[in-house]
């Protein structure tokens, strides 16, 4: 059943993965990574982090491609947009990045020799729980965690700092 | 998570069952009682009080022409209509009817409810888009924008709920409402999880996704036929949803009023006899929120979509935030002295 299920998972994930990169529509891209999106949630729970899970969908699908979606919506990119005309500096660059990203990857992987760490059926449970994962944060990693809610609080911040003046330019035009 | 049994089937076949057929209930009733509040007759000529027209709606629906746009795209066009269809039909896998009768009893039920409404977003869009029409793309926008913002107070409505059952199952939710129901210790909550609720199901008063003067007809202008069809049945399924949210969160779920200080008073009742009074006064709660949904509508004028921003981000959302951390520090503070 679990084999099943990943296999399932895995080809819909991989499926996903190409079609969101080989698509020429950009909004066709976008749902093809909510999709990839919703199934890397699928590894989350085959693992037992429901937690993981579901927050990857709320937060991931449900709230970030939300916006991505938008914004190539009302950007509107067409067909005729596309980049690959020249062979530029840039694409050179990106080339090379995928190929180093790809060699780390495969480097990681050829090294694993090891399993997994060895934990049985009910402690895998009891670490993806909401209750487990919320003691593990305000206790051993209390202090990263008040970090990112400082930096993500000053993201805000300065979010609103940059809609704001953008309203004030427009009154001073008036 | 227990494995499924037998029994989470058929609940799970009875639910869904129940809720695409409310849809139908739900169409006739807003009829009914949107004429009544305007002084009018409505549909009676369809069966007996007009009952069958819903019946003949849906048999008008299907035999109408299928037209889609000409330079829309086709494929996300015929998808649109499903995602808010099976949103609604997914949510109701955590949602406990009566004592013992729920599908499953997630450990992160809330967080998948929360979840799942925030993937409805997308058919609502995806439509907009894939209509290739200004006034759908606008509508499916307003609607994203309005669904984001509508979250954020929903979530912190929720969670302070939360406080009180300590736990993100929607079965120890209800249960910790045996004495006193959600409404009486979290007002303010329950009137910002309605309003969000509201704007949630896209409904009167914040129905500005399809508001006729401006878009013609929001994200749906371009459908017809059955493919509209769904999106008529998503909304009743959305009211409903909601109503049973509301009921599940704030009016004790199936649990009569302060039931914890004399059910032990009560005769014993039998396991069945106990099952069809849950369901009834679970039924009648919905039914209830129902008529505040339909009710509403019928009264309360448009917003205008800055008002509707400014509601959202401007006082709800402060307000929920201060009354989750007034809550706290009461139930903290119970905690500490007493």
């Amino acid at each position: 059943m679990e084999t099943f299920f990943f296999v399932f998972v895995a080809t819909f994930a991989l499926g996903t993965a190409l079609a969101m990169v080989l698509s020429k529509n950009t909004v066709n891209s976008a749902l093809f990574l909510i999709l990839h999106m919703l199934s890397v949630s699928g590894f989350y729970l085959s693992l037992n982090a429901q937690f993981l899970a579901v927050i990857q969908i709320l937060v991931y699908a449900g709230a970030i491609m939300v916006l991505f979606l938008f914004v190539i919506m009302v950007l509107n990119m067409d067909e005729d947009e596309q980049i690959v005309t020249k062979v530029d500096f840039k694409q050179i660059f990106a080339v090379l990045v995928t190929v180093i990203v790809l060699a780390q990857l495969l480097y990681i992987v050829g090294n694993f020799t090891g399993a997994l760490p060895d934990f049985s059926q009910q402690e895998l449970m009891a670490i993806g729980t909401v209750e487990a994962i919320g003691d593990e944060m305000f206790t051993t990693f209390l202090l990263p965690f008040e970090a990112t809610a400082i930096l993500l609080t000053a993201a805000v911040v300065g979010a609103m700092l940059l809609a704001q003046k953008n309203v004030n330019v427009e009154d001073e035009i008036e | 998570m227990e494995a499924p049994i037998i029994s989470s089937y058929i609940i799970l076949g009875a639910a869904l069952f129940v809720l695409l057929n409310s849809a139908a209930v739900c169409v006739y009733a807003e009829r009914r009682i949107a004429a009544f509040i305007q002084n009018r007759v409505g549909p009676n000529r369809v069966g007996p009080f007009g009952l069958l027209q819903p019946i003949a709606d849906v048999v008008k629906l299907i035999f109408k022409e299928d037209v889609t746009p000409s330079y829309g795209n086709r494929i996300l066009h015929s998808v649109a209509p499903l995602i808010p269809v099976t949103t609604a039909l997914m949510t109701v896998a955590v949602i406990p009817f009566g004592d013992g009768l729920f599908i499953t009893d997630l450990n992160i039920g809330i967080l998948y409810l929360l979840a799942i409404a925030s993937l409805g977003v997308y058919g609502v869009t995806m439509a907009g888009w894939a209509s290739n029409s200004k006034y759908s793309l606008l509508g499916g926008l307003r609607a994203a924008a309005q669904m984001l913002s509508y979250e954020l107070p929903m979530g912190m409505a929720i969670a302070s709920m939360v406080l009180f059952s300590m736990s993100l199952s929607l079965v120890d939710m209800v249960n910790a409402q045996i004495y006193w129901w959600g409404i009486f210790v979290n007002p303010i909550g329950f009137i910002i999880f309605t309003i969000a609720a509201f704007a949630e199901a896209n409904r009167s008063p914040f129905d500005l996704v399809e508001a006729e003067q401006e878009l013609v007809g929001g994200f749906h202008t371009e459908y017809s036929s059955m493919k509209f069809g769904m999106f008529f049945l998503a909304e009743y399924m959305h009211v409903v949803i909601g109503s049973m949210l509301i009921t599940v969160f704030f009016l004790g779920g199936y649990h009569l009023p302060f039931a914890g200080y004399y059910a032990h008073l009560l005769p014993e009742a039998g396991t069945l006899a106990k099952a069809i009074l849950d369901i009834s006064v679970f039924g009648a709660k919905v039914a209830f929120m129902v008529f505040v949904f339909i009710w509403v509508r019928w009264t309360i004028p448009r917003f205008k979509y800055n008002q509707l921003m400014s509601l959202g981000w401007a006082r709800l959302l402060p307000l929920s935030i201060a009354n989750f951390v007034i809550i706290a520090f009461i139930l903290m503070m119970i905690h500490e002295f007493f």
